[in-house]
């Protein structure tokens, strides 16, 4: 059972030079399982994860076959209903919470606001809530980061009461887009793991967006490899080593190892025929 | 080349002081490439600032080819030493072109022939003269990097002090960097002090490294022991662990 | 036609061939931005009439604005050869207003030179010296920040006499320590990138930094700033002129007139309203400018 369904997304961008296509004709279905989307800067992930929360405002225009989330067609929501999904149904979690928390308020009233906003909760019962929520993210003294304010609080923390926040209303499936990049080796480890331990056990789905292709692949169960606005590529993880299109292929070997050391790395030569290629259905 | 004695970093004083760097001590030899990891905050990246000069408040002592330097750096220790920075967005004046970059690095130096060391400098680092007179808003993040590598260069340094010099590039980009700067290790015959926080990206790019944690150095190792993840400190194999 | 539009591809390229072409190519696509800004070019287009007019006084005024007719004193509007009207010594409202005209643009030029480029100077040396430099140029700032204007005004006529050079003085003096704080503002923000770094260890000076590296980045900031306040700078010495401290008469400056035409404002009450709406015009037309200019200049862009 198909969670979303995504078909023939474009996202364009008129500009003085003409009109620029971010995202071209990517197509894919999400079920319960964790889709991981690969690609640099300026291939269109994160455009995607936007586009499908209707994010991307004018002038930037958004087309679509369809984009469906169980049988509901996004599409054709006015901005108000698109209010009820986002948050609800469907949660963004984004790269740094530095930017993405409110500096001015403190943890508990972020939180408490964002219960409160989906479920008709009293004060006592939403900070129930959130410390609850608080603890399901592996945060030791729950009370007194309730107490804080972001800009006291470590990257690594930041990013799990973002996760907690976005968490709260019980979405059925959460877009992550780099929501590691920004933070330290060790702690990474620990924020993925609370996301995959927060994903099995509510059945959610998981879009992860990132430009780590060996994350992607020890994370998810699936890979999406975007190219200049077009899926080039799309594979199991655990059979991302054999991937046959030459782009993944090349950015495979172009990562230093420290297992294999060689003198030179080897580097992407970019053939355009890749972006004039049709974009390769990730629909199941 | 490069001699660290005890190096100690600060930053504001009295009740305020925060200690970056403690008593760090390392040793690069010329030619050879030296690397420093750790994770944000360790003073990596203090370390490399203070050694050019760019923070005030240090003690210790820090030679540079023999020499060691004072509070105030001469203006021939530039000519010895240089420093790419890492964030290619930041490192560029955005209102200056390449060309002008370039050049006025050249005539703060000395340089009298600087047309055509301009053309050799943007050659030397992969860009064609196509790209002399663009701004930064006109180039993407490698060829900026590739313009601050030059300006780098420019002075004809020995030693090239280097903070995280594709930590803000894709992964394509970075092979392509990281290749320009070995081919540029080996023609120029320059010694290396890389900042990073990817060890494989250290792996791959120097014979030994320094591993960092508050501010202090835990462990200097090979890079062959770095392969063969056997570092002896444990908090050099909690950040080999982590990376794998 | 093919001609301009090679034109347009050189200038709208992206690989500059020359140092000139790399400059007119960033002018050209600014101007395509400010251009693409309707009210801030309905600013512009009302400004370069007022520099036309101020230019071509002596040809399209129809009498002399000195001239005195006292039988013909108080016309009113859309009279046979005064088509603003006179006033009260019978002079012709339209002369007066275009000969005022240069006058404006004196006080709002010589202004426009003097406070920010003092700002300029003393905001962008005391952010980047810092330490005693930067205390002590921003407590002269604040002294002359705390002066009201009138009063130095006032001050300055007891001493050297009334007049529009000493007007001008005096709003000159009580207009640049915004600038300067504008300007120290961004320079504590610009201090600290790491293409000044850069610059640094290549052996720059001080005095090249500031002028070559942080002067460029403030500009435009300042340039904004200046042609929102120029409406101020008008209804200042405007204001200066009403209680009689500016332009002295018979000068036709656009404030003085407002003064004279006061008395007549409930019978006639064009002789002091249209200097008024001249007034209104050339601040709002500022006002517009600056916007387009900020929404052009603001370095917005200047990250990713």
């Amino acid at each position: 059972m198909n969670l979303l369904d995504v078909e023939n997304l474009w996202v364009k961008f008129p500009t003085r030079q003409g009109v620029f296509d971010a995202v071209r004709g990517v197509s894919f279905t999400l079920g319960r399982e964790r889709l991981g989307i690969v690609g640099e800067s300026g291939s269109g992930k994160s455009m995607t994860g936007r586009a499908i929360l209707r994010l991307i405002r004018p002038p930037g225009i958004v087309t679509a076959s369809q984009i469906s989330l169980e049988g509901d067609d996004l599409m054709v929501k006015s901005e108000r209903q698109m209010r009820e999904v986002r948050g609800q149904r469907i949660s963004m979690v984004m790269q740094d919470p530095k930017f993405s928390l409110n500096p001015v308020m403190t943890i508990a009233q972020q939180i408490i606001e964002a219960y409160r906003l989906h479920n008709k909760a009293s004060k006592s019962e939403a900070y129930a809530k959130s410390v609850e929520m608080l603890e399901a993210v592996s945060i030791r003294d729950p009370e007194r980061v309730m107490r804080a304010y972001p800009h006291e609080m470590s990257g690594g923390m930041g990013q799990r009461i973002m996760i907690a926040m976005m968490l709260i209303p019980n979405p059925e499936i959460l877009i992550a887009d780099e929501p590691t990049s920004a933070l330290d080796v060790s702690v990474q480890r620990q924020v993925l793991s609370i996301i995959d331990k927060l994903v099995t056990d509510r059945g959610m789905g998981l879009i992860f967006i990132s430009h780590d292709l060996n994350l992607v692949a020890d994370f998810c169960d699936r890979v999406l490899i975007m190219y200049s606005g077009r899926v080039v590529e799309v594979c199991d993880a655990d059979k991302l080593r054999d991937a046959k299109h030459p782009y993944t292929r090349g950015l495979l070997n172009s990562l230093p190892r420290l297992d294999s050391p060689c003198g030179k790395l080897q580097v992407l030569t970019r053939d355009p025929a890749w972006s004039d290629a049709p974009s390769v259905s990730g629909r199941v | 080349m490069l001699n660290l004695d005890n190096l100690s970093v600060w930053f504001g004083g009295g009740r305020d002081r925060v200690d970056a760097v403690r008593n760090a001590s390392f040793c690069v030899n010329s030619g050879a490439s030296f690397g420093i990891v750790g994770e944000s905050g360790s003073g990596k990246s203090t370390i490399l600032r203070a050694v050019m000069g760019l923070i005030p408040n240090w003690s210790g002592t820090i030679s540079v080819d023999g020499r060691p330097v004072d509070k105030k750096r001469e203006k021939s220790f530039y000519k010895v030493a240089q420093m790419v920075f890492q964030d290619p967005y930041a490192s560029l004046h955005p209102r200056h072109s390449v060309d002008q970059v370039l050049g006025e690095t050249l005539y703060l130096h000395g340089f009298s022939d600087i047309d055509h060391r301009v053309v050799k400098l943007l050659d030397d680092v992969g860009l064609g003269a196509k790209f002399r007179f663009r701004y930064p808003h006109q180039l993407s993040g490698g060829q900026r990097q590739r313009v601050a590598i030059a300006r780098a260069l420019a002075p004809e340094p020995s030693i090239l002090l280097l903070d995280e010099p594709t930590s803000a590039l894709d992964v394509s980009v970075q092979a392509e960097i990281l290749n320009l700067l070995t081919d540029l290790r080996i023609k120029h015959g320059l010694t290396y002090v890389m900042v990073s926080h990817d060890l494989s990206v250290v792996g791959h790019m120097c014979e030994k490294l320094a591993v960092m944690q508050d501010g202090k150095i835990v462990e200097i190792m090979d890079v062959e022991t770095l392969r063969r993840a056997k570092a002896s400190h444990p908090y050099s194999q909690e950040l080999l662990a982590a990376s794998i | 036609m093919t001609d301009i539009q090679t034109w347009r591809a050189w200038l709208l390229t992206d690989t500059p061939t020359s140092r000139r072409h790399a400059k007119l190519s960033a002018v050209y696509q600014g101007w395509l931005s400010f251009r693409g800004n309707t009210m801030a070019m309905v600013g512009l287009w009302i400004l370069i009439l007022l520099l036309l007019i101020a230019f071509a006084a002596p040809f399209i005024a129809p009498h002399d604005p000195f001239a005195q007719n006292l039988g013909n004193r108080l016309q009113p509007l859309w009279s046979d050869d005064h088509l603003l009207g006179t006033d009260s010594l019978g002079r012709d409202i339209l002369s007066r207003l275009i000969y005022g005209a240069r006058i404006t643009l004196y006080i709002v030029g010589l202004v426009a030179l003097i406070a920010p480029v003092t700002g300029l100077l003393v905001g962008t040396v005391a952010g980047y010296v810092g330490g005693w430099t930067d205390q002590v140029l921003m407590r002269i700032t604040d002294i002359f920040l705390a002066f009201p204007r009138l009063v130095l005004a006032l001050a300055f006529v007891a001493a050297l006499g009334a007049g529009i050079e000493n007007a001008v003085l005096a709003i000159s003096l009580t207009a640049w320590p915004p600038y300067a704080r504008i300007a120290r503002a961004e320079t504590l923000t610009i201090r600290s990138s790491d293409y000044i770094s850069a610059i640094q260890l290549q052996g720059a000076g001080a005095m090249r930094i500031i002028t070559k590296h942080i002067w460029p980045l403030c500009i435009s900031s300042l340039i904004v700033r200046v042609t929102l306040d120029m409406a101020g700078i008008i209804l200042a010495a405007a204001g200066l002129g009403f209680l009689g401290l500016g332009a002295q008469p018979p000068s036709p400056e656009w404030g003085a007139m407002i003064s004279e035409g006061r008395r007549f404002i409930l019978d006639h009450w064009w002789v002091a309203t249209v200097p008024g709406m001249a007034i209104f015009t050339v601040s709002l037309a500022f006002n517009l400018l600056g916007d387009g200019l900020r929404d052009v200049l603001d370095p917005k862009d200047s990250e990713k």
